[in-house]
């Protein structure tokens, strides 16, 4: 039987080779923040006919609302056009002048966001994300010990700090709903780590003398391992599903989500319980 | 062979697909379908049908400060506005000291209505050396209407008993002068005074066609409202977009449903299948509970539902995979389901513990959108653990009961 505990430096470096170019790039260049951070407008439009995406950004470059190089097609006919804070005057200025000029738009989605709310926005989000990992980590520590609670929010952190890394270095872009992406891949992904924990715990009441913490962590992996294996599968066919079919509007989630559930995996199985493993093995060596 | 639990198990398999069939009514795949009786129970949310979500923040105005009386008789004002549009189940309430939500599901032009809405609707009529004869406070009534003779389209107004003695005494001061009517500062007309008016009514004319006159009609009807309100963030889906949204994640679900059904009959076989019907039963109590809260169906939503529904797949795996463990130590089939389940059930429980943690803070700090998602997540966890243990355990003692497989290969051992 393979070793994945005896192996775990390498997991770790896998971990630290993902995670860190993620973080270099999050430290120089941050997020490509959408426009729930930064306020803006963020306007869809389906033209009657074919158009040029050049037509489409001379329209807003005319009327001076910023962000030229922000049109972007999302569909056949479907334009996505960021702005700076459209008031409802501008808004609607916008639009007859995208109709007059394009031979006729359907208006699919416009969203503005006033500076203030995103400030509020992203205030809440990192709130929620602390409130969350403490959460869970007096759960588990409640249910298991804390030294498990400790590992699995580590874990977390790994998973959101390469999902965060990814769309920073592709400058993929940051909104409400990648928020909701990276809060869900934290519910997910401590889900995977607690079923291998759950293991561990039952597996330590019937301990024999002298097998090593090692290999009872590493029978405990290869015991769940179909269903870490069949758990991933499930959910992908999902949001595979979701992704190839879904509208452009909701793949960036989707895509949040699927790198979430991906990486959440990988660290409950190398990650988390390794990490369990280190723990212990530091605290025996003290008491020695 | 045990007929009366092989009869047990048939009723309980047609009821299923017979209430799942019916179920299916809500969605709008099946919408012309009307005789079903559940029939469109689900309200669509604004991302599915189209429609606006607008937060207004209230902004000091020389006339008025804003305090909570002010917002209180703005938020009427808004509702009486939005009523007149025939808008059905409008939301609108106050958030914190300044802010205002408002969310309107199934209108055709989303922007026009957020305009329509926040117009301030101040109403007056001046001099022709400016002075402020009478104004929207004056006012008892404005509709809209055509003239009998000439056919224009005109909105009518009535003054109030001070309204109509202020408009009285100024009419007879200024015959064949001019007296303007102005709405939120711009002039709309500016008619010579031909004789006092007595009666306190007046017209205004000039409109393109009866819907503007309406439209005006309602603000001037409505009132002024007390407090600037300004648009602080504003989220509008087109119908057009709606429609598109709600076809291509229908269609999502329905593959990525399809994949995990097959996949667990091909993996599990028995248990699969058995558990294919807990899952119908599963969807089944979802939907009632949505049902029975009234539940919108947004697109978040449409994705905790899918999630969670991923999650109560891996709630039957954990326990599955205990049960073929608990087969291979060579326990009969029916100890081994007990076995599997009481052990499963531990990691079952915790897993899903965890991940309500995230739905419940999800719900405190999210807003709208995300709402819809920690709602549906967190419901559907709870859902789960409870047809888990309940609904999957008790078919597969039935299942085992009837004794027609008795082959432990067909449990996946």
């Amino acid at each position: 039987m393979f070793s994945f505990i005896r192996h775990r430096k390498i997991w770790y470096i896998l971990s630290l080779l993902v995670v860190l170019p993620g973080v270099v790039s999050i430290v120089l260049q941050g997020f490509n923040l959408g426009i729930d951070f930064t306020g803006g407008n963020l306007m869809e439009i389906r033209a009657k006919q074919n158009v040029a995406i050049g037509d489409v950004r001379a329209v807003v470059e005319e009327l001076k609302y910023g962000a030229s190089d922000n049109v972007q097609q999302s569909g056949e006919r479907d334009y996505l056009i960021r702005t700076k804070n459209l008031s409802e005057t501008e808004s609607a200025k916008l639009v007859s002048a995208l109709n007059e000029k394009l031979g006729g738009v359907t208006l699919m989605q416009n969203n503005m966001v006033g500076p203030v709310m995103g400030r509020e926005l992203a205030f809440k989000a990192i709130l929620a994300l602390l409130i969350a990992a403490v959460l869970m980590l007096i759960y588990i520590s409640y249910r298991f010990e804390p030294k498990q609670g400790i590992a699995a929010v580590i874990a977390i952190v790994h998973d959101i700090l390469v999902v965060l890394g990814i769309f920073s270095i592709f400058r993929l872009e940051v909104n409400s709903t990648f928020v909701a992406a990276v809060l869900t891949i934290t519910g997910y992904s401590i889900n995977d780590t607690i079923v291998i924990f759950d293991r561990i715990r039952e597996n330590m009441r019937s301990r024999r003398k002298g097998e090593s913490l090692e290999d009872l962590v590493n029978i405990s992996i290869w015991q769940t391992m179909t269903r870490s294996i069949n758990t991933i599968l499930t959910v992908m066919f999902v949001l595979l599903a979701l992704f190839i079919i879904g509208h452009s509007t909701v793949k960036d989630f989707l895509l949040a989500l699927i790198i979430g559930v991906v990486t959440g995996a990988y660290s409950s199985v190398l990650n988390a319980s390794p990490i369990w493993v280190d723990l212990k093995l530091l605290e025996q060596k003290k008491q020695a | 062979m045990r007929w009366s639990k092989i009869l047990t198990l048939a009723v309980i398999l047609v009821a299923v697909i017979a209430v799942a069939l019916t179920a299916g009514a809500p969605l709008p795949i099946f919408k012309d379908n009307n005789w079903l009786p559940w029939g469109k129970k689900i309200t669509l949310g604004l991302d599915l049908q189209g429609g606006v979500h607008v937060v207004l923040e209230a902004k000091d105005t020389p006339e008025s400060k804003v305090n909570d009386d002010a917002m209180n008789r703005a938020v009427a004002i808004l509702q009486n506005r939005i009523n007149a549009t025939g808008v059905a189940e409008p939301l609108i309430q106050r958030q914190g000291s300044k802010r205002i939500i408002v969310e309107l599901a199934g209108i055709q032009d989303p922007e026009q209505a957020v305009r329509d809405m926040i117009k301030p609707a101040y109403l007056e009529f001046k001099t022709e050396d400016g002075q402020t004869i009478v104004t929207g406070k004056d006012l008892k009534d404005a509709t809209e209407g055509r003239d009998g003779n000439s056919g224009q389209v005109m909105v009518n107004i009535k003054f109030n008993a001070a309204g109509t003695q202020k408009f009285a005494q100024a009419t007879s001061q200024n015959v064949g002068k001019k007296i303007g009517i102005y709405l939120d500062g711009v002039m709309l007309q500016n008619p010579v005074v031909q004789e006092p008016i007595p009666n306190g009514e007046a017209r205004i004319t000039g409109y393109a066609d009866l819907d503007e006159a309406h439209k005006i009609a309602i603000q001037l009807r409505s009132g002024a409202l007390p407090v600037q309100l300004d648009v602080m963030a504003k989220t509008t889906v087109g119908p057009q977009l709606g429609q598109d949204s709600l076809a291509s994640s229908l269609k999502a679900g329905i593959v990525g449903l399809i994949a995990i059904l097959v996949f667990m009959v091909v993996y599990y076989r028995l248990p699969g299948l058995v558990a294919d019907f807990s899952l119908a039963i599963y969807a089944l109590i979802v939907l009632v509970i949505f049902i029975g809260i009234h539940a919108t169906m947004t697109l978040p939503g449409i994705a905790g539902f899918l999630l969670s529904l991923a999650i109560a797949v891996d709630a039957n795996v954990i326990i599955f995979e205990r049960i073929k463990e608990e087969l291979r130590t060579g326990k009969t089939i029916r100890s081994a389901i007990d076995a599997g389940f009481k052990r499963g059930f531990v990691a079952v429980f915790d897993a899903n513990m965890t991940t309500l943690i995230a739905a419940v803070v999800l719900y405190y700090f999210g807003t709208g959108p995300i709402r819809g998602f920690a709602v549906t997540l967190g419901i559907g966890i709870i859902a789960s653990l409870i047809t888990a243990v309940t609904v999957t355990r008790w078919m597969l003692h039935l299942t085992a009961d009837t004794n027609l497989v008795k082959n432990t290969k067909y449990y996946g051992a």
